[in-house]
């Protein structure tokens, strides 16, 4: 039986790969991922999805195409797209929400709107992918531009990683000051994401 | 760059200088960009004349190419800054010049919306295309632009958000314009990543404006627009 494949953003890779094997499913679910920093710039999401389930179509070797992202930023240009090709997607705007789950995220935007967001992943690649990716590094005066509205960083942690907490609370101070928050979210609604990918291949 | 290579601003003729400036804009050379001003000003041309070719012209470049994907935000911000730089020489002396007024605009992000590169950047290209602009900031509610146009009375309302989940907001406020027979006396321009024409349609705006440069120039249209319909009116 052909396996089914998710093709997902680099920023869940890691975790989309880390789901699979705890839960078994590496017989019936593949990954490949696309570039995370596209994060920054989410105009390249879609060619480069577009580019990567032809090529996976056209392989012959996948039952079902998943698709690992959330709105990201596509401004529903990417769900346009999913639905002209009868594919899925896992729900939300950004990865933020579905790890944290729908309405928790809702909650946590209504509470403080000018809230950043940092996942192990940004967490982890925060001075590649914000400080260098956004030229802050070389271009400080930069910084009130872009983060000048926001007043508080909350980190959605995947895993316990105290190493992962404490470049968070540094991305804070990088990004002005801003107050800090940890959320242990574990991998939330992914989980169930891949879940479902793979049931959907053991189906037919 | 080694010395030889150096450009020197001021041994430039008024055409490369010009052509020079919309270079620095581009790479976001705001020092540049201010001794170009200052130059052409000492050559004798108007602060207008410096504004639209050399600032807006330049930056309308930068514009296209952020449309184009060539150009990302760092980008288009460092340019912008380099321009309202340029802007900052120029401005009291447009002032005391009497640069040609085209309208007025009040502008701001909807409610629940803190993203305003977009809307900053929209503003500075109206303001220096000849618009009056009143910049009321981020997370408005409906309230905060009924009291904008009523004290500034402006021929346009823009209105902008980066969420999908703010901009549904939009139609709050044009709604509410409708209620209270407002709706027709403004032209209401919208814009923001996740939008689209159809949106804008929807909603009951006038037009949606993909981005600072398309804004500038729809702005014009539909001010001329309005001013000969109150003329044949």
């Amino acid at each position: 039986m052909k396996p089914n494949l998710i093709i997902g953003c680099g920023a869940i890779a890691q975790e989309l790969v880390t789901i699979i094997k705890a839960n078994g499913l590496q017989e019936n679910l593949e990954v490949t991922a696309l570039p995370a920093i596209w994060h920054n710039t989410p105009q390249k999401i879609l060619p480069g999805l577009r580019e990567k389930v032809t090529a996976a179509k056209a392989s012959g070797k996948y039952q079902h195409i998943f698709i690992g992202y959330a709105d990201c930023g596509t401004g529903g240009q990417l769900d346009r797209y999913i639905e002209d090709e009868g594919l899925q997607r896992i729900a939300g705007d950004h990865c933020y929400a579905f790890y944290a789950g729908q309405d928790r995220f809702a909650a946590l935007f209504e509470e403080e709107l000018g809230t950043f967001y940092l996942t192990d992943y940004l967490a982890r690649h925060f001075e590649r992918l914000i400080i260098q990716g956004y030229k802050l590094d070389t271009n400080p005066e930069l910084l009130p531009m872009m983060f000048g509205h926001y007043t508080k960083l909350v980190y959605l942690a995947q895993v316990e990683d105290s190493e992962l907490d404490r470049l968070a609370r540094q991305a804070a101070e990088k990004l002005g000051g801003l107050s800090y928050e940890r959320h242990l979210t574990g991998y939330g609604e992914l989980g169930d994401f891949v879940r479902e990918a793979a049931e959907a291949s053991r189906e037919l | 760059m080694s010395d030889e290579d150096e450009i020197i601003l001021a041994e430039l003729n008024d055409d490369e200088l010009v052509q020079q400036m919309h270079d620095d804009l581009y790479e976001g050379l705001k020092e540049e960009v201010v001794e170009g001003v200052e130059i052409l000003l000492d050559r004798g041309w108007t602060p207008y004349d410096v504004l639209t070719k050399a600032l807006v012209a330049g930056m309308t470049i930068v514009g296209i190419d952020f449309r184009d994907g060539i150009l990302y935000v760092p980008e288009v911000l460092m340019a912008a800054n380099s321009m309202k730089a340029g802007m900052a020489v120029l401005k009291p002396l447009l002032a005391e010049t009497g640069a040609p007024k085209v309208g007025s605009m009040v502008i701001g992000t909807v409610k629940g919306d803190i993203h305003d590169i977009g809307k900053n950047l929209v503003s500075m290209m109206m303001e220096g295309a000849g618009f009056e602009v009143y910049d009321i900031g981020i997370n408005n509610p409906v309230e905060n632009y009924l009291e904008a146009l009523e004290e500034h009375k402006p021929e346009i309302l823009g209105m902008s958000a980066l969420l999908t989940t703010t901009m549904p907001y939009m139609k709050v406020v044009v709604d509410t314009l409708v209620e209270k027979g407002m709706r027709d006396d403004y032209i209401i321009l919208v814009g923001g990543a996740p939008l689209n024409e159809e949106f804008a349609e929807n909603v009951g705006a006038d037009a949606y404006c993909r981005d600072a440069a398309v804004a500038v120039e729809t702005a014009k249209e539909w001010v001329a627009k309005m001013h000969n319909r109150r003329a044949s009116a």
